[in-house]
């Protein structure tokens, strides 16, 4: 089995954002970037698949050069090859075109995203990649096994789960619960000293369409007071929460 | 150049979000001077959603299950018939499962987490979605002659209607899905996280799973979903859909009630979206406090029995 992991460059979950001056753009300074954590559980299963299957993973970022210490960072977590798609990622369909491009030269059996880039929470790379690579699409992946053509998935819907199985080639929208959180691998030394010898081919892609753009970018304003409330007073939250917040 | 507006159905009836996206759909169309159009599919009452020009009812057998392909596809084949402009789409897990693959059917983008009507921008028509997690915004304008919207729940409100809407009926193709269907498991009977008007979260505050019966019996009380802090769900007190956060579920409630949880970052980017949040929390310097629109400082398992009682004796009153 072949298997893609698409992977993102975010900020880290504590990051606070801030935009440009001009507005425009988001502010990267002083921004410690991470692989998307809806990737990371994606590439810890793709790696799982690896060492129990003996599946070949590849992954693929779209980005500048400056992308490049997070893709060391997932070769040194067990991928095998890395490959870069030399452009901003500036929408979805962007990101996701460029990609399908290349899954159509290496004929995967597996790609897999996170749901979402916890960046731009765009939702919808996986689903394009789908439909360009002619792909069945399984979406907020919980679980994953793939038994040679057959794979079994389980789906998070709101208020429950479902079990869908399907066919080969298949993309999966990975979230929390593909694998545990305590089973997130974090690189040994070997794996850091392997990933630096590990081939990352960078390739510059044919289209930069975009459906979409961003204008400009605001921050949400600053919250008000709290309103404390004594805790031998509990019956004056409710009627706050009655009268005034008007929510019960 | 209409606007159309996908309103999902569960058992043969409204999602409760439908509301919302009616209301969206028809005020966006006020706004561009033309109509706005209703897509139901296999639903037994769809002229009860009001304020739509006219709705477009699908009903087939094999649109009982619902899997996305099939979906994305029939929609996608109708968005093109109506020549509508705008397809508006929800933000439940089938909607957002939806959004990518209409997108690429229709060939027109798609901008997700939309929370208001347009504003023009430069000449641009642009809509402004959250991004990092409600961290920020951005006003994203469609390159595209069509577009998809992903209206954020519980971003817009309902308006309420009087005037019925036209039902037409109309024959769609449904394809094979390559995905099917095993089993499907869902809480009954509770209220969900996705679509509650009250989520009672909780984190290590709590000091443990046993503990929980005071998180449940007061959602019980609230007719609430409980939720959970990250720490929670990873030592496996709560399952991970309980999960809410940046890398969890997001939560755009009414009021949000949050008790034994400090406020990382991370949790209150997931639930900033909420109206009304309250902390309860024994440490006054829990950064939940700078984020919280209520709070009480104090021990949560003094203050949540209390609370429960409270609440039991209020709603009795205002029944």
């Amino acid at each position: 089995m072949k298997i893609l992991v698409c992977i993102s460059a975010v900020p880290d979950t504590t990051s606070k954002i801030n935009f440009t001056a001009d507005q425009k753009s988001f502010d990267t300074g002083g921004v410690q970037f991470v692989i998307n954590p809806n990737d990371e559980f994606g590439l810890t299963r793709a790696v799982w698949f690896k060492e129990q299957q003996g599946a070949e993973v590849h992954i693929a970022t779209v980005g500048a050069a400056s992308v490049e210490p997070i893709m060391r960072k997932a070769l040194a977590i067990g991928a095998d090859k890395a490959f870069r798609i030399d452009t901003h990622p500036l929408d979805g369909f962007l990101v996701a075109n460029t990609l399908s491009e290349h899954i159509k030269t290496e004929h995967y059996d597996l790609v897999i995203c996170g749901r979402e880039s916890i960046d731009y929470n765009g939702n919808m790379v996986p689903g394009l990649i789908a439909n360009h690579c002619n792909f069945a699409f399984i979406n907020t992946c919980t679980s994953l096994t793939v038994d040679g053509n057959k794979a079994t998935a389980t789906r998070e819907i709101d208020g429950g789960s479902e079990t869908l199985e399907t066919q080969l080639p298949l993309v999966v929208g990975a979230q929390k619960g593909l694998v545990e959180e305590s089973d997130l691998k974090i690189p040994n030394m070997r794996g850091i000293m392997s990933a630096r010898t590990k081939p990352l081919e960078i390739i510059t892609p044919s289209s930069l369409e975009t459906l979409t753009e961003d204008l400009s970018f605001e921050k949400p304003d600053s919250k008000g007071a709290i309103t404390l409330i004594d805790e031998a007073n509990i019956d004056q939250l409710i009627e706050l929460l009655h009268k005034e917040a008007k929510v019960l | 150049m209409s606007v159309l507006v996908y309103l999902e159905s569960e058992n043969k009836a409204y999602k409760k979000t439908a509301n919302e996206l009616a209301s969206y759909a028809a005020a966006l169309a006020n706004q561009l001077n033309t109509e706005a159009i209703g897509l139901v599919i296999n639903n037994d009452q769809p002229e009860i959603i009001g304020g739509l020009n006219q709705i477009i009812s699908v009903n087939n057998e094999a649109l009982d299950t619902y899997t996305a392909e099939k979906f994305a596809s029939l929609i996608s084949v109708a968005f093109e018939k109506s020549g509508a402009q705008y397809l508006v789409i929800g933000s439940s897990a089938d909607s957002k499962y939806l959004g990518g693959l209409i997108s690429a059917k229709s060939s027109s983008g798609y901008i997700p987490n939309v929370i208001a009507l347009p504003e023009n921008i430069e000449g641009k028509t642009a809509f402004k979605r959250t991004v990092f997690t409600n961290k920020g915004y951005a006003l994203t304008t469609p390159k595209t002659k069509r577009c998809i919207i992903g209206l954020s729940k519980n971003s817009f409100g309902s308006v309420r209607s009087d005037s019925d809407s036209r039902v037409e009926s109309m024959i769609l193709d449904v394809i094979d899905d390559p995905v099917s269907v095993i089993s499907k498991s869902t809480v009954n009977g509770k209220a969900t996280i996705a679509d509650a008007d009250i989520v009672v979260s909780a984190g290590r505050g709590l000091k443990g799973p046993e503990n929980w019966h005071l998180i449940e019996e007061l959602a019980d009380v609230l007719g609430a979903a409980t939720a959970c802090s990250k720490p929670v769900s990873d030592l496996g007190w709560r399952p991970h859909s309980e999960h809410v956060g940046q890398t969890g579920k997001p939560v755009a409630t009414n009021l949000y009630i949050a008790i034994g949880i400090s406020g990382a970052i991370q949790h209150l980017a997931g639930i900033n979206a909420s109206k009304i949040k309250v902390v309860i929390n024994n440490d006054p310097e829990a950064p939940f406090f700078k984020a919280a629109d209520y709070g009480i400082v104090g021990d949560a398992f003094t203050i949540v029995p209390q609370l429960i009682e409270k609440l039991k004796a209020f709603k009795a009153e205002n029944a």
